[in-house]
């Protein structure tokens, strides 16, 4: 029977969560789970405070810290932040929570990780809901089947205070890949892939579902990292309709629902899938066999290519303000044109991140450098897990033995030098592959040069000093 | 925040010629540690503004400026409109690039596109931006190389920005333009709603009795 009214996945996550229009035409969509940490917060929490209003549904936040924290020894707790600044932007958030009556797990909880790691590994993330956080990879959360968008100060005051966030609904992209991948190309190297192909603004007013059987055979894991990298393609939320291996996670996780609400809960999740015939916008068609290990070599997530391929040439842009991009990236970043990036020798690594730092990622990693020692070239390596349940189930399975035997540090969980707000940092005109999402200029520490790759490569690098094709 | 701008303004504009200018070249993360919402302005655009690295310690006034940063330049540096390339503002969430475009002076941005967060975040502050053709911006960038400095006026209630005797239309959500103009509080705002929110929560409720506790 065909269905008069098909929607999209979106299109059911905005139905079923839109509350009404405000009298200037603002859409207030209902928000499930807002997700707080210390970089973006204090300045909302201190509107709540100047208004006198309290959060509306205390039940619908999670804290933790995860920007700031430093990675090396945290049992001093708060005490043993060295930088000041850090310590008091933590501290206000413990205050906040505690002012305020929020769950926040805390800098010496086992549970403490990068907040979008935290979210899904403890269940609070589910099929079928709103989600914010103060934090534009809060399109991570969007692997379940949620809406799931970062939001600036302002409106991480505005959920709080009235548990929506006003906006115009977005448009429907679909992005499909199909096949197999090939041998060590993974969600990293998918979803970098894409965004080299759209482009940084591709998604821009857009919201991207992600399907076709490429999707569908990733982990849960596996796609997280490729709705992660949504918002470097443009797009506020990226997401991928759940199935069983989405229930399937769920099932034991800690907040998610259980017995008969589970059951219950479940029959709603299925819900929650884009209808045959669904109107998209926007539509894009890949092939999975078309994508090779990636490496970024500019200073934008769209400036990359496969580990074989050449860096670009001026040639190969047509418009000046292209060409001064270009040029400006290469000059960042000290490469030539027309080279091969095998040819640039590393100088840290860093395997961390909302995008990469869960266990199948440290897993990929400690299968290549098992019984091998890194180079001589590096100076620093680093894996960074994302959370403490990470940490423990890597240490469980003796992972962090292989890291350290091989020359890796093994770190405390946080966000750490994916931004550098904590002491892990790059220095000057130092590279890095790293495993993270952004190779903005100064992202990863001043005049740091970053580029952006799976686990996989991370450490294949980190044994050659440089980047290697590890697709034969 | 409560902060309105004029329905009808002009100014000096500058050109940053550059395109996906992300929210971490606007303010680096140092800065993010500051627990407040005002004093980012001389930290704007920071690694490209000075030649040494800053944090939230250094004496600002005591830095060396990058010579060839077009805002050191002389001719800029009271401009209060910013021209640039497409996708402006991409990357991080973080509100504070625009409290350091606003706390430096900058009323208002013109770009061919801007990066979604970032227009959320713009409005809510004041800080308008306006949407023009890549073509149109070429022929802006031909013109202020020529000339070197263009005033520009903008009239946000017709959505009208004039210059050189050019009138060049833009849009603007109405909800956007009421709270430029007006400057109201939104949280303020939205709680007018709040018997849409209740009746929406408890329907809501009867749904998804799991998530709520």
């Amino acid at each position: 029977m065909n269905n008069p009214n098909p929607k999209t996945l979106y299109d059911k996550l905005w139905d079923t969560h839109f509350v009404g229009s405000r009298s200037d035409n603002g859409d207030l969509l209902y928000i499930d789970l807002h997700m707080v940490h210390e970089v973006t917060s204090p300045q909302a929490f201190e509107g709540l405070k100047i208004k006198g209003i309290v959060p509306r549904r205390v039940d619908s936040i999670v804290a933790t810290v995860d920007h700031n924290v430093p990675t090396t020894d945290r049992s001093k707790g708060l005490s043993g932040i060295k930088d000041s600044i850090s310590r008091d932007q933590i501290q206000a958030l413990q205050i906040n929570c505690h002012d305020f009556g929020i769950d926040l797990i805390d800098l010496k909880d086992l549970n403490q990780g990068i907040v979008h790691v935290v979210g899904p590994e403890q269940g609070f993330t589910q099929p079928g809901m709103t989600i914010v956080c103060g934090d534009s990879h809060t399109s991570t959360h969007g692997a379940f089947g949620c809406l799931a968008m970062g939001i600036g100060t302002s409106e991480v005051e505005h959920v709080l205070a009235t548990q929506c966030l006003v906006m115009n609904k977005q448009k429907n992209m679909r992005i499909s890949i199909n096949g197999p991948l090939k041998k060590n190309v993974f969600a990293k190297d998918l979803t970098m892939f894409l965004i080299g192909k759209i482009g940084t603004a591709g998604g821009t007013g857009h919201v991207i579902e992600y399907d076709g059987s490429t999707i569908e055979s990733l982990s849960m894991e596996g796609r997280m990292t490729v709705c992660n990298m949504a918002i470097e393609a443009g797009a506020r939320a990226g997401m991928i309709a759940p199935d069983q291996k989405t229930f399937d996670y769920l099932k034991s996780k800690p907040h998610s629902p259980k017995g008969n609400e589970y059951e219950t809960a479940l029959k709603y999740w299925k819900t929650f899938h884009s209808d045959e015939n669904s109107n998209f916008d926007t539509v894009h068609n890949f092939f999975a066999e078309e994508i090779e290990p990636q490496v970024t070599w500019g200073t934008s997530p769209e400036m990359v290519i496969g580990v074989k391929d050449r860096i670009p040439s001026k040639e190969d842009y047509t418009s000046q303000t292209e060409r001064n991009n270009f040029e400006a990236a290469l000059d960042y970043m000290g490469l030539n044109a027309g080279d091969s990036l095998e040819n640039y020798s590393l100088d840290q690594i860093f395997i961390g991140s909302c995008t990469n730092s869960r266990i199948e990622d440290l897993r990929k990693a400690a299968e290549i450098l098992d019984g091998n020692v890194i180079s001589k070239k590096i100076k620093r390596a680093l894996i960074v897990p994302g959370s403490g349940l990470v940490k423990k189930q890597a240490e469980e399975e003796g992972l962090h033995e292989t890291f350290i035997s091989s020359g890796f540090e093994w770190r405390e969980p946080g966000c750490s030098m994916c931004l550098g707000m904590n002491p892990d940092q790059l220095g000057e005109k130092e590279r890095c592959a790293s495993t993270s999402n952004r190779n903005f200029e100064g992202r990863q520490g001043h005049l740091g040069r970053t580029h952006l790759v799976s686990p996989a490569m991370a450490a294949a690098a980190a044994l050659a000093g440089n980047f290697i094709d590890i697709s034969s | 925040m409560n902060k309105s701008i004029s329905n009808i303004f002009s100014g000096e504009a500058v050109f940053l010629d550059k395109a996906n200018v992300d929210t971490d070249q606007i303010i680096p993360k140092q800065f993010l540690k500051s627990i407040k919402r005002t004093g980012f302005g001389p930290n704007l655009f920071d690694a490209w503004r000075y030649l040494d690295k800053g944090d939230l310690n250094s004496d600002n006034t005591k830095r060396k400026l990058n010579p060839d940063f077009i805002l050191n330049h002389d001719l800029y540096k009271s401009c209060n409109i910013l021209i640039t390339r497409e996708n402006f503002g991409c990357g991080s969430s973080r509100e504070h690039a625009v409290w350091a475009l606003t706390d430096y002076g900058f009323t208002t941005i013109i770009a061919p596109s801007f990066a979604d967060i970032f227009k959320n975040n713009s409005y809510k502050n004041g800080l308008l931006l306006i949407e023009v053709d890549k073509e149109k911006i070429d022929e802006i960038f031909t013109q202020i190389t020529e000339k070197k400095t263009i005033n520009i006026e903008v009239d946000v209630h017709n959505q009208f920005i004039y210059l050189e005797e050019k009138q060049i239309p833009f849009e603007l959500d109405d909800f956007k333009k009421k709270f430029l103009l007006d400057g109201i509080d939104e949280v303020g705002f939205t709680l007018q709603h709040q018997n849409k929110i209740e009746d929406f929560e408890k329907n809501y409720k009867k749904t998804v009795p799991w998530l709520f506790k």
